[in-house]
């Protein structure tokens, strides 16, 4: 899957929300950012920033107000099998097997026979450590165990780019620290264009090979930071100086782009 | 990586076993704790009822003693043909009825809650009948259909027709975003998605409206046999009152129950095979 593809680029993206009964939500206003193909992309922000919103809006499921969106210099318009969602909260179908629910894309698109489709989620599955979950729904999985089937269930759809929106939130700490490991080794094994969407500095640092860091809404993204720890990543780079100087730059730059309740300004 | 994975599977291992193990003692605890606490509750019920007919209880002078019942019971139904056929009939009736609602109206919930053109032209209408009581419809019905048992099956589907409706078209309408997307953006066609994500989604609102459609099923065709039917479990619950026994309405009152308490059997069977995902935790 080592194919340079995937850039996403957007220029000047808006998006607002009506709201009845109260002055219209702006999520999204002049958000710029270049997430470039095969690295791993984290956008970083604080809640209610617009995050999910942009994330909406990199899968094509809503369209941007104003500003265009282009992958790999085309237009990139509506939900399109190229750039594939991890959601907040689990989206599988409660109502079909974890495998009915990995081999949806390929049998419906027709890309694969449905033992074709059966043989790869197999695959995927025994990868991802759900190999004797493959006839269970998902509410018998565990929440790290959701998310990882969500992810075979992306994965083999061969997508260009992947969206991950919070993936790891309300997952426990051992399993979020599990999960984690787990995608980057993922990411490394792959170097799949991926967007990652978090509110957590640590994962963003450890993760990442560049933080996008949105200001509070109406969301924008005022600063980029390149995050040049080594690869592949262990959980030991995380006691690094590399690692503190990383954390106190982003610390930083948050702070300076959005507005707590003790920094009522923003200095930009 | 693989000490991670092995780690992770295992604990899963451990967590699912411990579930089944945990699962099937409760069961095997559970059912005969509740069921002699249950027959003891009714055996009270049975002896309390007793005393307050022996004791002449204040109202209770003209009810039947429950032997008084079990005896007219065995010596005028039980082995009787007409008694049995009343049942009969009366099942009958609420089952063409539930059904036809049923038919009816979950395509119709399905199209509301898809289609919104349809939608804007129907619900207005829907909402002007719903609130109508099912059997307000009795004299109408007794009038435009030719014959008592079609209006009688007619009143019993319209009790039991808006409630699936409206319960059908709920369940569309509160069907994740995120169901759809996710099915879109994997490249599923328009009747993909509405046949592998949109029905499913609405079953667990299908049985909902099963459920409450059965119990108003039941109400509705006892009544509507009191007023305007010559046969039936509620036909021979008045005609006890009218002759004078009340011994016999009580018959028709525990007889009613039980084909009530058998077709919740029935439908929560059904519910239950509609939703295999649904009997895990």
């Amino acid at each position: 899957m080592n194919t340079t593809s995937g850039a996403l680029v957007g220029k000047n993206i808006s998006k607002t929300y009506a709201v009845k009964g109260r002055a219209d939500a702006v999520a999204l206003k002049d958000c710029t950012f270049h997430f470039e193909a095969n690295k791993l992309n984290v956008v970083m922000g604080t809640s209610g920033c617009g995050k999910s919103t942009l994330a909406y809006i990199l899968a094509g499921y809503i369209a941007p107000d104003e500003g265009n969106l282009t992958l790999d210099g085309q237009p990139a318009k509506g939900p399109i099998g190229n750039r594939l969602m991890v959601f907040q909260e689990t989206a599988l179908w409660p109502w079909m097997t974890v495998e009915d629910n990995v081999t949806f894309g390929p049998v419906v698109r027709g890309t694969l026979s449905r033992a074709r489709a059966k043989a790869r989620s197999h695959e995927l599955l025994d990868k991802f450590g759900l190999g004797d979950f493959k006839t269970k729904y998902p509410e018998q999985l565990s929440g790290g165990m959701k998310r990882r089937a969500e992810l075979a269930q992306a994965l083999i759809n061969s997508p260009d780019v992947m969206v991950l929106d919070e993936p790891f939130r309300g997952l426990d700490v051992m399993s979020r620290e599990l999960m984690q490991e787990y995608f980057l080794r993922l990411f490394e094994d792959t170097g799949l264009t991926t967007i990652f969407i978090t509110s957590e500095l640590e994962e963003a640092i450890f993760l990442a090979d560049r933080i996008y860091i949105m200001s509070d809404a109406p969301g924008r993204i005022v600063d980029v930071i390149e995050v040049d720890l080594p690869r592949p990543r262990e959980v030991s780079c995380l006691t690094t100086e590399r690692y503190r100087e990383l954390k106190e730059i982003a610390l930083k730059s948050l702070y300076g782009h959005i507005k707590t309740e003790e920094n009522d300004f923003a200095i930009s | 990586m693989p000490d991670v994975e092995e780690s992770i599977r295992a604990a899963h291992a451990v967590k699912s076993e411990r579930s089944t193990n945990n699962t099937k003692r409760a069961f095997r605890l559970r059912i005969p704790r509740i069921r002699w606490r249950g027959a003891l509750a009714i055996v009270g019920f049975f002896i309390l009822w007793d005393l307050l007919v022996r004791n002449q209880a204040p109202g209770f002078d003209s009810i039947p003693s429950p032997l008084a019942v079990i005896q007219i019971f065995f010596k005028q139904f039980a082995f009787t043909a007409t008694y049995w056929h009343s049942w009969f009939v009366s099942f009958q009736r609420v089952m063409y009825g539930f059904i036809l609602a049923q038919l009816l109206g979950i395509p119709l919930g399905l199209i509301l809650g898809t289609r919104k053109r349809v939608n804007y032209l129907l619900f207005p209408i829907i909402e002007l009948l719903r609130p109508i009581p099912p059997l307000a419809w009795v004299p109408l019905s007794i009038l435009f259909w030719p014959t008592n048992e079609l209006s009688i099956v007619f009143i019993t589907f319209i009790g039991a027709f808006f409630i699936i409706v409206i319960n059908v078209y709920d369940g569309v309408r509160t069907i994740r975003k995120e169901h759809f997307w996710l099915a879109q953006s994997l490249g599923a066609s328009q009747s993909t998605i509405f046949r592998r994500i949109i029905i499913p989604s609405v079953i667990p609102s299908i049985a909902v409206g099963m459920t409450l459609g059965i119990a108003v099923t039941w109400n509705v065709v006892i009544a509507a046999e009191m007023i305007a039917s010559d046969s039936g479990l509620g036909r021979l619950t008045w005609e006890g009152y009218v002759s004078g026994s009340p011994s016999i309405v009580v018959v028709g009152m525990i007889s009613i129950g039980i084909a009530g308490y058998l077709s919740t059997i029935i439908v929560d069977y059904i519910e239950k095979r509609m939703m295999p995902w649904k009997q895990l935790s």
